[in-house]
């Protein structure tokens, strides 16, 4: 009686299992905080079109790679670089010839305060500011990306004394938002909305003040054999992924 | 020039309720006597200023310590006394000198070792003071206590029940000490205690506390001898006359003593003719005859006078009788007393069985 | 090897820990006094305020340290009408910060000290005429002196080891807020191992040294323990 209830429940269990496993499967993946808005969007959008669900952690790209290459979970990776995803393939932790730029990052020098950033970003050599916030250049690209504009500038040498450096791109913004620092270099897709800084200030930098912030995805090992992780890197290169990505003020790679 | 010590408290907790009126002898010692939870610590923790009464009235030698009418509070640190503690409770990271030299510093007087010579003799601790009272036994503990107190030159000296946390060998170690500093002590003692035989031995004036009340106040004779208090039907009922030693008779043992209303003879003391001493005579040790037996084992027949008869516990009778201006207790059976038809005034002789020496 | 900004890195984290233990014990004394004697109803409110940091992910703390002491937080608001800059960025700004966050390390240790001292030695230095500060530095400091060790030794390490709130409200500024753990993370999540294990090393290093001396010299005191 006993045994008969409990080897029961075991079918029914492998059946579960099984049974997702075959027609719509969950995936784990690891998105770079830039890319934390628009690819909440994209899941939503995958797991209606495919049946199969993603599974999102966000964090910075730096500390993912560590991860991944310790043994971490995730069977996709959106990294905020085209290095990390690199190394991972270096690693042979990745499926051969998965990996793709999914998005151009752009840089913005934003303010909360309205009519303080102009759109020619004078207010760097002119304004009276005592912090200017970016992300960790040793840490995030987006980091790197604003010492490039500086330097173009010819302000780094002045404005390095005033840095406050964020972890990642998302405690920059926090700088920022809570107006510690009066502006500072953070990732458009942080501050946009259906296509407009909608709060504060904002200039949005010029592709050519900074090398580009190539955005780039790959399928890992570990999810070679989850259907739903393959289908994930397809769906992120279709048409409604593509639009909601430039929604957010991305770039798409040529 | 000794002006009496006035003492009025009333508190009103939920639990308990203190409401006395005292006024003390500025000399000697004074013993609150009670069962616990009378409310006679809570009286000394009031002298003391450790507890403030809602209402209080405190007077020691002309000086106002305590008027709650006037708002007049002087806490502890200012009021010049001594206080020992239950359990000594001298500072464990302290030498037996520093906490001797604690209270000292803190009078400005120059601490010089010689000022505490004294002291340090009359409670035999001169021997301790590079140690850290963790070395040291109960008892000892308890005379640095005493020495800490005595140190400070007080006013007063307030000691809550010194001994009771001491087992019998230690409390023998303290008591002559006690005594001694009676004797050496020119300045008041309260002292609250629960043991008749303290009181026997130290008391000069009794406070009986019962409830948060004083039920009687006076002199150690008259108090233990009031007929009104369930003390006088208690086994250990008894009363205590002071005496010396005049004459020792070596041949058959004895010492005999001279008091108030005559002479007593005692198992031999060891002590010089002229020794002031105290005789605590047990009420059940006392019997009662109408007329002078000519013949009789008991040595100490006495004649004495009937001033007040009360019906006691158990089908007995208690006696109380004067000897000259000594008063004296004696507990009989109702039969007996009935007997011999005693009534008050009646002029009797007490036959006294036995005697003990209490210092 | 360390290089030279793991150095200043190294002296500014000793420096945020020394200045906030003095800071500690000069508000967690009186406040662990308070706290070890008083009846009164708001004693657990605040004993649990007090205790809130231990409870709090430290980013989460620093995330609201970040707000508070913006210029529209209350904090910020009161430094600006001061007329002194914001905190967050700055040197006064973590230790602020760790003091915040390293209380309740201090405070409990002294407050269990305070509370086992009980009434009675209180008792016997104000009949010995003892006012009640002197009482307190006489009696109760010396009494509680292991509790002081202990609240220092949590203390200090606690300041020195303590990275969430400083990374959200520090900006990693070197000479300021840049702390030892602050750059063990920034070499580390550079894939800068070697440069993080010699850091790290320093650091457990020194850090095993002070509470080695603080362990030998509470040793070595006479026992205290109080006397029945």
């Amino acid at each position: 009686m006993q045994t008969s209830r409990i080897s029961r429940l075991a079918i029914t269990l492998a059946l579960l299992l099984f049974g997702q496993a075959s027609w719509s499967a969950t995936v784990l993946v690891a998105v770079a905080a830039n890319f934390s808005k628009p690819m909440t969007e994209i899941a939503g959008e995958f797991e209606k079109a495919t049946g199969h669900s993603a599974k999102l952690s966000f964090g910075s790209s730096g500390k993912f790679v560590s991860q991944l290459k310790s043994g971490g979970p995730f069977e996709v990776f959106l990294s905020a670089d085209e290095k990390g995803p690199e190394k991972l393939e270096q690693a042979g932790l990745t499926v051969p010839t998965t990996r793709f730029v999914y998005a151009l990052g752009k840089l913005v020098l934003w303010s909360t305060r309205i009519g303080y950033v102009d759109d020619q970003g004078k207010i760097l050599e002119t304004g009276n500011f005592k912090h200017l916030a970016l992300a960790n250049p040793k840490l995030a690209p987006y980091g790197i990306a604003a010492v490039d504009v500086l330097k173009k500038m010819k302000l780094f040498e002045k404005l390095q004394p005033l840095f406050v450096q964020g972890e990642n791109i998302a405690q920059t913004y926090h700088f920022i938002s809570t107006a510690n620092a009066e502006l500072g270099f953070v990732a458009l897709s942080q501050v946009i909305e259906k296509g407009k800084i909608t709060n504060g200030s904002g200039w949005i930098i010029p592709d050519n003040l900074y090398t580009p912030i190539r955005q780039t995805a790959v399928l890992m090992k570990k999810g070679a054999k989850n259907l739903g992780a393959a289908a994930l890197i397809d769906y992120l290169k279709s048409k409604p992924a593509l639009a909601i990505i430039k929604t957010y003020g991305y770039d798409l790679a040529k | 020039m000794t002006q009496p010590i006035i003492a009025r408290f009333k508190l009103d907790y939920d639990n308990f309720k203190l409401d006395i009126d005292l006024a003390l002898p500025s000399t000697g010692i004074t013993i609150l006597f009670g069962p616990s939870g009378s409310g006679k610590t809570t009286i000394l923790r009031c002298v003391a200023g450790l507890q403030k009464a809602q209402h209080g009235f405190l007077q020691i030698n002309g000086k106002l310590w305590q008027d709650s009418e006037k708002n007049l509070f002087l806490p502890t640190h200012k009021r010049p006394l001594g206080y020992v503690f239950q359990e000594a409770n001298l500072f464990p990271h302290l030498t037996v000198s520093g906490n001797l030299q604690f209270g000292l510093k803190r009078i400005k007087k120059s601490c010089n070792a010689n000022d505490l010579q004294p002291i340090l003799e009359l409670l035999g601790i001169d021997h301790l003071l590079n140690r850290l009272p963790e070395r040291l036994s109960g008892g000892e503990r308890q005379r640095v206590a005493i020495a800490r107190a005595l140190a400070l030159d007080p006013e007063i000296l307030l000691m809550d029940e010194p001994l009771a946390a001491l087992d019998y060998k230690r409390k023998q170690e303290i008591l002559p000490f006690l005594s001694r500093l009676h004797q050496h002590l020119a300045i008041p003692v309260l002292y609250v205690t629960h043991s008749q035989q303290e009181v026997a031995q130290l008391a000069d004036t009794l406070v009986i506390i019962e409830d948060g009340k004083s039920l009687a106040v006076g002199p150690i004779s008259e108090t233990l001898s009031r007929l009104d208090i369930s003390l006088t039907q208690d086994r250990e009922a008894n009363t205590v006359w002071p005496a010396t030693i005049i004459e020792h008779e070596i041949d058959y043992h004895l010492t005999r003593v001279d008091f108030i209303g005559g002479t007593l003879s005692l198992p031999m003391i060891d002590a010089a003719i002229g020794t002031k001493l105290r005789v605590q005579i047990f009420a059940r040790d006392v019997s009662i005859t109408l007329d002078l037996p000519n013949t009789s084992s008991i040595l100490n027949i006495l004649p004495a006078r009937i001033i007040e008869l009360s019906d006691g516990n158990n089908g007995q009778r208690v006696v109380k009788l004067e000897i000259e201006k000594q008063i004296l207790l004696a507990h009989i059976t109702r039969k007996s007393s009935l007997l011999l038809n005693l009534q008050t005034d009646m002029s009797v002789y007490v036959q006294i069985k036995g005697t003990s020496i209490v210092n | 090897m360390l290089a030279n900004a793991d150095l200043d890195a190294l002296f500014l984290t000793f420096k945020v820990a020394s200045i906030s233990t003095v800071l500690m014990l000069l508000l967690g004394t009186p406040l662990a006094w308070w706290l070890a004697r008083t009846t009164c109803s708001w004693k657990s409110a605040i004993n649990a305020i007090v205790a809130l940091p231990l409870v709090l992910p430290p980013t989460v703390l620093g995330f609201y340290l970040l707000v508070l002491m913006g210029p529209s937080g209350l904090i910020g608001e009161l430094t600006t009408w001061i007329g002194v800059d914001t905190l967050p960025f700055t040197f006064p700004g973590i230790v602020l910060a760790s003091v915040l966050y390293s209380m309740p390390f201090v405070v409990q240790p002294l407050q269990t000290a305070f509370a086992s001292i009980g009434e009675q030695p209180l008792e016997a230095a104000a009949t010995l005429r003892a006012g009640p500060l002197d009482t307190f530095f006489s009696v109760v400091v010396p009494l509680a002196k292991p509790g002081f060790l202990t609240a220092i030794i949590l203390g200090f390490t606690h300041t020195v080891g303590e990275f969430g709130v400083v990374l959200m409200i520090g900006g990693n500024i070197p000479d300021k807020t840049r702390v030892v753990s602050m750059q063990i993370y920034n070499h580390v999540e550079a894939l800068e191992y070697n440069e993080a294990h010699w850091l790290a090393g320093c650091l457990l290093l020194f850090s095993f040294t002070v509470l080695l001396l603080l362990y030998t010299v509470s040793k070595t005191q006479p026992n205290v323990q109080q006397l029945k």
